[in-house]
């Protein structure tokens, strides 16, 4: 740790932990329900226990991310951030929102639209948390010594994630409309400029962990996102097949989800690649193993299963089924959940000082919770491929079907139980650690000769 | 061999010319496409009152409309059909809430205003053109 203002990160990264434990329960409530034992129907209806799962999905990943950004941001600008009072202030605020929003939930404070459902109140004083991050962002950029590509690309992935937040907080009275801004905001975040943020913190990392040079990494990062955008754009296309829009979209988001896959395949050949030119000597093997899992699983998750569904004479039939949920599950797990986990292993032992870098926990919690969430994904693609052939071509009735799905959720629980051991042996680690201390600045120094040129 | 500041030209032009036509195709789909395909100007009171309890009472949460929701109760875009006005009517006023087949729905206390705006919602829904969503099963029906 370079700044003792970038502890602050510690506070975002724990939330995040904590977010991702409520929103595994909620997962569970939701596998149970599926199989037919909704007991807690009367006090957490199907309908709450989603919108919980999937809201505190985006709130722990953004957590983490404002965490990410306030540890890489005075790092790579050389300069203490801006003002830690105001980031804690961002940062409580962030949190009692986040509180609200869950409880909300329960008694039905929502608008019902899949992924954007906090309410307008809540919305404003989302608006302007964001906003209060972005100031000190920015602020820590601009005056710092230096301003490097990695941390521009970071802060622009998240100057643009809060701009897109505004087109989903307007109503419209036309359901069709309704949902082609919902997916400017959703489709254009986690394939699009939440691809900016993934690529500006892998960059972080593979610079600190291979010790490749910053600028061989930096021109392929800039690859890496540009095929993003360049698929991930028109890639938006795959929302707008069968809800309303021009039957255009069918030819051109199929063209463009299709080449998706592509700008994963980059980014998993520029981690790999980075990785084997580099000297192998960082001793933080957890970290180094998160990195890689994340250019890996993200390809095998958001890329290839994307690619199994977005076309479009395939997706008239798996659209709105278990598919969507197979492919989403894998594809957050390995872009955005196993990025989160790389910069917590990579930063916690530098801003406590304790060098949990390799230990059996760490790699327990590695192994369980990827086996469980491939586990969990072809669980989901059972019983999706399943319910595609009985609903969808065979025309059985949805409550049939669902019926005669209960054993894969089955499967799904059982999967979930090892992916939750793993997670739960990470949180362990993560307390491992203790608190950020002073002590531990300009522990990263003994990093430094592990540069390659 | 590439050089940086190729790379980035090739982000930075590349990022801003396929915005340029997202941007455009979004604006010939929202005055001209989806008004065409949806009925637009057959949106009345009611079926903005129907819109307006969809998304507060989150049936999104379970249900799919267009494909898009939870995959927990049946998709709805063209239930009207499908079931028919007494059948809607049967599950929205249920004293105790509907059950099906063993999955519980939330109990709605809705008035027949309400009602009648929900089904105007799903009337309309019914006539929109999703480019041949939801699909008619390529099976024929299983012999009994």
């Amino acid at each position: 740790m370079k700044y003792t203002s970038q502890k602050i990160a510690y506070h975002f990264f724990a939330l995040s932990m904590l977010l991702l434990v409520l929103q595994i329960i909620y997962g569970f409530i939701m596998g149970f329900a599926h199989m037919g034992y909704d007991v807690l129907h009367d006090i957490i209806p199907f309908n709450a226990a989603v919108t919980i799962h999937k809201n505190l999905l985006v709130v722990w990943i953004l957590s983490g991310f404002m965490g990410a950004a306030y540890y890489i941001i005075p790092d790579e600008s050389d300069n203490e951030l801006w003002s830690v009072p105001i980031a804690k202030l961002q940062f409580w605020s962030f949190a009692i929102v986040g509180v609200v929003a869950v409880a909300g939930f329960h008694v039905g404070w929502w608008e019902g639209r899949k992924f954007l459902e906090i309410p307008r109140p809540l919305d404003y004083l989302v608006a302007g948390n964001v906003i209060l991050f972005l100031v000190i962002i920015l602020m820590t950029l601009l005056k710092g010594k230096q301003q490097t590509t990695t941390a521009w690309v970071l802060t622009m992935g998240l100057v643009f994630a809060a701009l897109l937040y505004l087109p989903g907080m307007i109503y419209f009275d036309n359901l069709s409309v309704d949902s082609f801004f919902r997916w400017w905001v959703v489709h254009l975040w986690v394939e699009g400029v939440w691809e900016l943020i993934m690529g500006g913190i892998l960059s972080y990392l593979l610079i600190k962990i291979t010790g490749v040079d910053r600028e061989v990494i930096e021109k392929w990062l800039y690859v890496v996102v540009g095929l993003t955008f360049l698929s991930g754009i028109l890639g938006t296309g795959h929302h707008y097949y069968y809800t309303g829009g021009p039957d255009y979209w069918l030819m051109i988001g199929g063209i463009f989800s299709a080449m998706e896959p592509l700008a994963f395949l980059a980014m998993t050949i520029f981690a790999v690649q980075m990785y084997r030119k580099g000297n192998k000597k960082h001793p933080n093997k957890l970290a180094l193993y998160w990195t890689l899992n994340t250019a890996i699983v993200s390809f095998l998750g958001a890329g290839l299963l994307g690619l199994a569904h977005t076309l479009p004479g395939v997706n008239l039939y798996t659209h709105g089924t278990l598919i969507t949920a197979m492919h989403g599950h894998l594809a957050f797990w390995g872009a955005y959940a196993s990025l989160i986990f790389a910069i917590i292993s990579y930063s916690m032992p530098l801003m406590t000082g304790r060098n949990i870098f390799d230990n059996r926990i760490g790699h327990l919690a590695f192994w369980c919770s990827n086996i469980g969430m491939v586990a969990m994904t072809a669980a989901f693609a059972a019983a999706g491929i399943a319910q595609v052939y009985l609903e969808r071509i065979a025309g059985y009735e949805f409550m049939v079907v669902a019926n005669e799905l209960h054993a894969h959720f089955f499967v799904l629980i059982l999967a979930a139980t090892l992916f939750t051991t793993g997670i739960v042996l990470y949180i362990v680690n993560f307390f491992k650690f203790g608190m950020p201390t002073d002590e531990a600045l300009q522990t990263e120094d003994q990093f430094e000769a592990l540069k390659t040129a | 061999m590439l050089s940086k500041k190729q790379a980035k030209i090739f982000f930075l032009g590349g990022t801003i010319l396929f915005m340029l036509i997202f941007i455009g195709m979004s604006v010939h789909s929202l005055m001209v496409g989806i008004p065409k395909n949806t009925n637009d100007s057959e949106i009345n009171d009611q079926v903005k009152l129907g819109k307006q309890l969809w998304d507060k009472n989150n049936c999104m949460g379970c249900h799919t409309i267009m494909g898009e929701g939870a995959y927990y109760a049946p998709e709805l875009t063209r239930v009207y059909t499908r079931r028919g006005e007494a059948y809607i009517q049967a599950v929205l006023t249920a004293p105790e809430g509907w059950g099906f087949r063993g999955r519980k729905m939330v109990k709605y206390d809705f008035t027949e205003e309400e009602v009648a705006g929900l089904m105007a919602f799903l009337k309309w829904m019914d006539k929109t053109d999703l480019n041949g969503f939801p699909p008619e099963p390529s099976l024929p029906a299983p012999l009994q």
